[in-house]
């Protein structure tokens, strides 16, 4: 009897747990109609309570939604490591259940995602929109696939240069006013601010695999564009393996951290919280003396950031990052920037699009640059008094002018975890130059194809 | 007497039916959750399956693909080598032989004294795994408690123990965490140990070491094969923990299969390729577990 009592309510549970299981798909279908709004949910990388974008974002959804009554915009961040949000905007991107209406989209990731099938193609709405003339032309190849469609608003720009504390500099007799014009200006700088105080990190830069691209781009790729080689041969399509720079590129890497013990402790180096840590306590507060990474960092320094300085300027420079032997045109940096797209998979593709519209005038994209810290990328911004009066503006954007672009190749991001691999076996001394690039070789021969590399 | 055996085939039938009715709930949830993942990831460790990408939108079979790969990937003998002594270490000699020693010790002493050390070492076992992870990052950090131990007591520089020594911090952490639950095994199976047979023994003028290996160790072999295998498994299956506490660096000195799974799944985005590399993490374990079983005879 006492078998026979207990076969139902086991049977219920069973068939219960079942169907919920199929039950949550629908609800969350259903909350997006929810009280005659359209929910326009908003995706970008956040970063905790310090997030620059977010505080933009939220001003903007205040100003939006009291013009637009029947939209309610969802601000739906995705707090991750750099590595780990491009894996979750793909995984929620495969799924209309789980797909944003709006994503940020780093211009190295998007022609992968775009050829995955992930994004939406914005010729047709662009063609229609009068404002796209007032970007900047070049800036706008970065939100295009390879196959010259537009999958993309772009929204920022940058460079990247050394940033220097100016106390540090003088307090070790250095100029303030600094411009080295090779890689052993850098090395001397910070052999003379060792030698005056041993407790400042002389300089720092992306190493951890932790930091992904970052690593790449700010660090590795800013050398190698500095010895002149380039990462991709955009004619030939080819992928540079047995360049010197590489190993050149590498050996900086090795005598800052290792040869000369000129960097920060591994355990600053190789936390994922290098970058917060470097950018906004130790380099404002003298605890470094140069920090090679993005201008975007102006916004931390900023009122409303995470450290604010009175007077930037002051206490820190921004110094164009020098060619290897000061080889023409005397500086390097390589740009990147952002856009938002319109996942394939998003139900309101029109109402999004309405939305990045707004979020694209001149006036928001000023405000974007400035809480940002990072270029704005519509030339009528350019020229905003706030803009232009913005602390360091001016090298930063002269920086710009010897710019160069990552490759425009889906297999980049895959090439891109190898140069972080290669970066941080140099830099945690578990890997030479000559090994970690011959590995680079191999590893980017087998992604690429052996037909595809020189 | 001619109705007796067709009665007791109906009784049969009937008993077959019902306990496969109580049988399916469990069974189609094995079949939904467990097995039906299973088969998938052998299927796609066949394809050229990635997170983003062309190879995301045209997903193909490309054969042995991924496992020819694998032969020439000289990152993954590294992480197989890493592996082995991660689970050699933490689980084998660690968690295993310590795990014993303190149950043979606190064997016959006061239910005080055992309470109390008990839940010393359970308290590791029950905290979640990340939370492990960062107790370990932070007792282990420039301005942990353990240099600032050293500090205190030899004057010298603090130790970056996760960056100069990553191996050892993350096997010590495991052993940590993990050794309760062998000490749990081996108790259990220690105080079934009848006195009797242990005072024979000691009548006989045995020493404490002969009662050990001739009496001790044969009486509970089951249980250590039982233990052995199941912290093997647990411990080639670590993820959280190491990831948290290096992940699976400096370079690749921590980089377990697990951890270089995810690495290829998730940060290269080659999911095929992960998921082939899962399956050779399954091959690990399985040979583990034929080792046990061979080699101290004992059947399941």
């Amino acid at each position: 009897m006492l078998k026979r009592k207990m076969f139902v309510p086991i049977l219920l549970s069973g068939i219960l747990l079942l169907s919920a299981c199929s039950d949550s798909d629908n609800a969350s279908g259903e909350a997006e109609s929810e009280g005659d709004k359209t929910e326009i949910k908003i995706t970008w990388r956040g970063l905790g309570d310090k997030d620059n974008l977010k505080r933009y974002l939220e001003g903007f959804e205040a100003d939006f939604e009291s013009e637009n009554e029947d939209i309610d915009i969802v601000l739906s961040p995705i707090t991750a490591s750099e590595g780990d949000y491009f894996s979750k905007v793909a995984l929620t991107m495969q799924s209309a259940e789980t797909a944003p209406d709006i994503v940020s989209e780093d211009t190295f990731m998007l022609s992968a995602d775009a050829n995955a099938g992930y994004l939406k193609p914005l010729d047709e709405y662009v063609d229609s929109w009068d404002e796209w003339d007032n970007f900047i032309e070049n800036i706008k190849s970065g939100t295009t696939g390879n196959d010259g469609t537009i999958y993309g608003v772009p929204t920022t720009t940058d460079s990247r240069g050394i940033w220097y504390n100016k106390e540090v500099f003088e307090a070790a007799g250095l100029p303030v006013d600094w411009q080295p014009v090779s890689w052993k200006d850098v090395y001397a700088a910070a052999e003379t601010i060792k030698e005056a105080n041993g407790d400042v990190v002389p300089f720092a830069m992306n190493v951890a695999k932790a930091n992904g691209e970052a690593v790449s781009m700010q660090t590795f790729e800013m050398l190698l564009y500095g010895t002149g080689e380039t990462l991709y041969d955009g004619d030939s399509e080819k992928w540079n393996v047995n360049g010197q720079g590489i190993t050149d590129a590498l050996v900086f890497v090795d005598e800052i951290m290792n040869k000369r013990d000129l960097g920060p402790s591994l355990s600053i180096a190789l936390n994922a919280n290098y970058s917060s840590v470097m950018t906004q306590d130790l380099l404002p507060n003298g605890g470094v003396g140069m920090v090679l990474d993005g201008n975007w960092n102006i916004a931390n320094y900023m009122e409303g950031g995470a450290a604010p300085l009175e007077d930037v300027e002051a206490t820190l420079g921004f110094a164009p990052f020098p060619t290897k032997d000061g080889e023409e045109p005397g500086s390097v940096t390589m740009a990147g920037g952002w856009g938002w797209s319109i996942p394939e998979k998003s139900k309101n593709h029109d109402v999004a699009w309405k939305v990045i519209q707004a979020m694209s005038s001149e006036e928001y994209q000023t405000k974007r640059a400035l809480t940002g810290g990072t270029l704005t990328v519509r030339t009528d911004s350019a020229e905003s008094s706030d803009y232009l009066e913005r602390p360091l503006i001016e090298p930063a954007t002269k920086a710009l002018e010897n710019a160069h672009f990552r490759p425009k190749n889906d297999l980049y991001p895959n090439v891109s975890i190898e140069i972080q691999n290669a970066v941080e076996a140099v830099a945690s001394g578990t890997m030479s130059p000559e090994d970690a690039a011959a590995n680079y070789k191999a590893k980017v021969s087998d992604i690429v194809g052996e037909e595809n590399v020189y | 007497m001619e109705g007796t055996p067709n009665i007791s085939g109906k009784k049969k039938m009937s008993d077959n039916i019902k306990s496969s009715i109580f049988l399916s709930p469990a069974l189609i949830l094995l079949l939904i959750f467990f097995l039906t993942p299973m088969l998938l990831t052998i299927v796609f460790s066949f394809t050229n399956l990635a997170l983003t990408g062309s190879q995301a939108q045209n997903l193909k079979f490309v054969g042995f693909e991924n496992f020819i790969q694998m032969f020439n990937d000289a990152e993954l003998y590294n992480s197989i080598g890493k592996t082995l002594i991660f689970v050699l270490f933490s689980a084998i000699i660690g968690q295993c032989f310590l795990g014993f020693l303190i149950a043979f010790l606190m064997k016959g002493k006061n239910a005080t004294f055992r309470r109390a050390i008990g839940i010393a070492v359970i308290a590791a076992w029950v905290t979640p795994e990340i939370v492990v992870g960062f107790s370990w990052v932070a007792f282990l950090g420039d301005n942990g408690t353990m240099n600032s131990i050293i500090t205190a007591l030899s004057g010298i520089e603090p130790i970056a123990f996760l960056f100069e020594y990553p191996m050892v911090s993350v096997v010590v952490a495991n052993i940590w965490r993990g050794t309760a639950f062998s000490m749990m095994a081996f108790q259990a199976a220690l105080d079934d140990i009848p006195l009797e047979v242990e005072e024979a023994a000691v009548m006989d003028g045995a020493s404490r070491w002969r009662i050990v290996r001739n009496i001790t160790i044969p009486i509970v072999k089951g249980t250590i094969t039982t233990n052995l295998m199941l912290v093997t498994l647990q411990t080639l299956g670590v993820f959280t923990l190491i990831y948290a506490m290096t992940g699976g660096g400096p370079g690749n000195a921590t980089m377990t299969l697990p951890v270089y799974m995810y690495k290829q799944a998730f940060v290269s985005y080659q999911l095929g390729y992960g998921t082939a590399i899962s399956l050779v993490i399954l091959i690990i374990g399985a040979l583990f577990s034929l080792l046990y079983m061979r080699f101290l005879k004992v059947k399941i």
